[in-house]
């Protein structure tokens, strides 16, 4: 192995931080926001990382896939459900359980880089997939090359693979169709059947509110009002900003 | 001409140490989440790393392939957390204690 030089040691150092920042950003912090950001300093990091061992296509599929669309889900999904809350991470529900996953975790990397250390890192098995210089193409007409031929079925797994997660994540994710339970609910019990439509309401309202309180203080306001009312400003406040908000809510869905 | 090999691996051993800290220690399972994601890249760069050394495009390919599995799972997994938080209205894994005897 040649000697680095200065901007590829100054590169990987530069990189390194981030990527270690940022990883502890994504464990140590309170907000589920800001430990998403953390995420994509880590995954830009990596992307350099990747650029500057020659790996130009995964670095900008990386970029692509995980910064632009996996941590975007993550950021939609912490602002969809009304999470974005502090966490309150001094709290430790199960005793002695930090320092002990912090004791296992040291002993395994520490395993894992003595193990390194006192063996070689290259095996020197033979290549299956073919050469990553072979005939001074570029690094992405060789990867489409190997994907295409050597790897061809498991990237025809790969669609399947993908067509089962849409399907899963569309079917986890639908609402269960209140219509339903309404033309269900009379049949089975007459009596429930007025009351049945009721607490159901209710609970898809306040879950409506919690999704929607990314800003906590309009639920705060509304809750005041509701143990307040015989004032006649907050009735007036409170009450129209509830009937709006319901039936918009119900459209969104 | 470039960085060692063992520096890499040395980094994606403590990404990937960084992110089962974090499986272990959080309560979020949204965090938790991410903490897989850092354990994901931690591989990748291995694979990169290796894939380098041996000369061999191999690895790059298997980065592709994690990369497609990660999505999937990234879908499946907040499709399961949202509708985890229908029934709950919570993200906390302790929260989550239905099956327990």
């Amino acid at each position: 192995m040649l000697a680095a030089t200065v901007p590829d040691v100054v590169t990987f150092a530069l990189c390194a931080a981030v990527v270690l920042s940022g990883g502890i950003g994504v464990i140590t912090s309170r907000n589920a926001v800001h430990a998403a950001l953390s995420l994509v300093a880590t995954l830009f990091g990596v992307a350099v990382l990747f650029i500057e061992q020659h790996a130009y296509f995964l670095a900008a599929v990386q970029v692509i896939v995980y910064a632009g669309a996996i941590v975007v889900l993550f950021l939609f999904v912490i602002m969809f459900l009304g999470v974005d809350r502090r966490e309150d991470i001094e709290r430790e529900p199960l005793k002695g359980q930090r320092p002990l996953a912090l004791l296992f975790v040291a002993i395994s990397l520490g395993g894992v880089l003595a193990m390194a250390a006192a063996s070689n890192w290259v095996t020197g098995a033979h290549g299956v997939a073919g050469s990553t210089t072979a005939g001074g193409h570029t690094d992405t007409y060789l990867l489409g090359k190997s994907i295409f031929t050597t790897y061809l079925w498991a990237f025809e797994i790969t669609a399947a693979l993908l067509v089962v997660a849409v399907v899963g994540a569309v079917v986890l994710a639908r609402r269960p169709s209140r219509v339903h339970d309404t033309s269900e609910a009379p049949g089975a019990l007459p009596g429930a059947g007025g009351a049945g439509p009721g607490p159901a309401d209710g609970e898809a309202a306040r879950g409506g509110a919690e999704t929607a309180g990314a800003p906590p203080a309009p639920t705060a306001r509304t809750r005041e009002d509701e143990m307040r009312p015989d004032q006649p400003a907050g009735v007036g406040s409170g009450a129209p900003a509830g009937g709006t908000t319901g039936p918009a809510e119900g459209g969104t869905r | 001409m470039s960085i060692a090999p063992a520096w890499y691996l040395g980094l994606a051993a403590v990404l990937f140490s960084m992110g089962a800290i974090g499986v272990l220690i959080r309560r979020n399972v949204l965090v938790m989440f991410m903490c897989i994601e850092l354990m994901l890249n931690a591989a990748n760069l291995t694979f990169v790393t290796f894939s380098r050394v041996l000369g061999d495009i191999g690895g790059q390919s298997l980065v592709f392939f994690v990369l497609v599995v990660a999505a999937a799972e990234v879908v499946v997994g907040l499709g399961i957390v949202v509708a985890i938080f229908r029934r709950r209205s919570t993200t906390m894994a302790d929260d989550l204690h239905g099956m327990k005897g």
